[in-house]
């Protein structure tokens, strides 16, 4: 009992301690600003072929979803397009797809810094006197932090135009009465709302896996132990602070 | 030269090492021998501040380095240069970029004089032509002198090895050791090498301690460890047939 309890504010202490560290300064900011550009391609970049992928087909399904289960006489036909709009912009363009980021981007930031902990490259860093938290886990954050509007932004439009094309092609119903219902009523707020929410998240899943991967203890089964766990902590975290952030900012 | 007073280190109720004292000159290559399990690992990362004995002191040309601050072992740190068991070269970098690396983050040097320095260092272990590869596309041996090479980047003027012909053949190991032995003496550095290979300790033992359980058993170089009366070294440097039998042989002919 008493290690249930001591463990998680254990592990929440470790957790602020290597932020510490972490938001440090640099050593030499030419070698960062490097490392930092590397991780924007890396973690985000690599990541917009998967973002648009997911995006375009879900929109599409929630507009014919919408579509089917809302079709009556007395419903205006624009809610299917005003209701993707805002489902992809509201929730899943910045909160499911930073869950299924945490799976992609969690589980490589784990299981690299994991590897370079149990292959002893930390510790070459860290005999150098290099303070190898801030050279290995601020990039990460920063450069994660920096793409997630993007990745946002583009799974918004891959989305609408996901919900487009099943109209145009697959003639769910009138193109004009989507658009139109897109249009209907828009919210700027809602854009920054979701690149708020965005941000949060993407500090989670960078930070929490950079954790996991540089506490590992052991060999491989403990990289992909860590790997597992920072994708199991990133999305219970993600969700619960989507429920905090959205009733902060919308409530 | 680095000496060691007293070094005291446990784990939860386990003493790991038991009050060593020790003393590494400079300009030879200075050997810790030991069974696995022994704590001679242990110590070589007290050494180098990856663990904090509980007790004694570390001293670096008289520094000691366990009552340094943050700051003044971060200072020391980049005196030192450190090979480890595993080459721990960077996954993400060339050959080139490894051996560059510390000069990127300490160096105020000027790119082309940083490039230099880099294919200097690789040259002097015969890797030149193999700058431009990553580690995973050398041999292990090949690794271990890319880790020479950055080792010496910064001309530190302490040199640690972790058993740095693990997992190498022989003729390779004797091409490692004598890289280091030559780096040592050529740039006057302290050399701390834990190994348990013999053929380093024969070849290149120029001062040798014993671990045994955690504390020092024995010191000497390596033409008194052939003939030395401790038994339990005596157990460890011949336990192979080979060595018993070059003992045996070597025992007759006196």
């Amino acid at each position: 009992m008493k290690t249930m309890i001591l463990k998680p504010i254990e592990t929440v202490g470790k957790y602020l301690m290597l932020m510490g560290r972490t938001f440090s300064r640099p050593e030499r900011m030419r070698v960062y600003f490097k490392q930092y550009v590397n991780e924007m391609a890396q973690l985000g970049v690599n990541s917009i072929g998967i973002v648009l992928l997911i995006s375009f087909f879900i929109g599409a399904v929630i507009t014919i979803q919408i579509k089917l289960n809302i079709e009556s006489a007395w419903m205006p036909r624009w809610v299917v397009g005003y209701t993707t709009r805002e489902i992809m912009l509201l929730e899943f363009s910045s909160s499911i797809m930073c869950l299924i980021l945490s799976g992609k981007v969690g589980s490589n930031i784990a299981s690299e810094i994991g590897t370079m902990r149990v292959t002893q490259q930390i510790d070459a860093l860290e005999i150098m006197g290099i303070n190898s938290a801030s050279y290995l886990i601020m990039p990460k954050i920063a450069g994660l932090m920096t793409m997630i509007p993007f990745l946002v932004t583009f799974s918004i439009v891959a989305g609408i135009i996901g919900g487009f094309c099943t109209c145009w092609f697959g003639g769910v119903m009138n193109a004009a009465d989507f658009e139109l219902g897109l249009q209907y009523w828009f919210q700027e707020w809602f854009i920054w709302c979701s690149f708020i929410k965005s941000l949060f998240f993407a500090f989670i899943i960078s930070s929490v896996s950079a954790y996991f991967g540089y506490t590992v203890e052991g060999g491989s089964i403990a990289v992909g132990k860590a790997s597992t766990d920072s994708v199991v902590m990133s999305s219970v975290l993600i969700l619960f602070s989507d429920l905090v952030l959205t009733q902060l900012l919308m409530g | 030269m680095i000496e060691l007073k007293s070094i005291y280190k446990s784990f939860e109720d386990k003493d790991v090492l038991m009050d060593i004292d020790a003393r590494f000159d400079n300009g030879k290559t200075n050997l810790i021998i030991g069974q696995s399990g022994s704590g001679k690992t242990v110590l070589m990362k007290c050494i180098v501040g990856l663990l904090t004995p509980e007790r004694g002191q570390i001293l670096y040309d008289g520094r000691n380095f366990v009552s340094m601050n943050k700051k003044e072992k971060i200072a020391l740190r980049r005196e030192m240069g450190m090979i480890f068991q595993s080459a721990a070269l960077f996954d993400s970098l060339s050959v080139l970029e490894n051996v560059m690396f510390p000069l990127d983050m300490f160096s105020n040097d000027t790119l082309r004089d940083r490039i230099r320095r880099a294919r200097f260092c690789l040259d002097r272990v015969n890797l030149i032509d193999a700058q431009k590869k990553y580690p995973g596309e050398i041999s292990g041996g090949m690794q271990k002198r890319v880790a020479i090479a950055r080792a010496i980047a910064l001309n530190p003027q302490y040199l640690f090895c972790d058993e740095p012909n693990s997992g190498l053949d022989p003729k390779t190991s004797l091409v490692i050791d004598e890289l280091i032995h030559d780096i040592t003496t050529e740039y006057n550095m302290t050399t701390i090498i834990n190994t348990h290979d013999m053929n380093s300790v024969m070849g290149i033992g120029d001062s040798i301690i014993y671990i045994y359980e955690g504390h020092k058993e024995w010191e000497g170089t390596k033409d008194e460890v052939f003939n030395a009366t401790n038994e339990r070294l005596n157990d460890f440097i011949f336990a192979s047939d080979l060595l018993k039998k070059v003992k045996e042989e070597g025992a007759l002919q006196k």
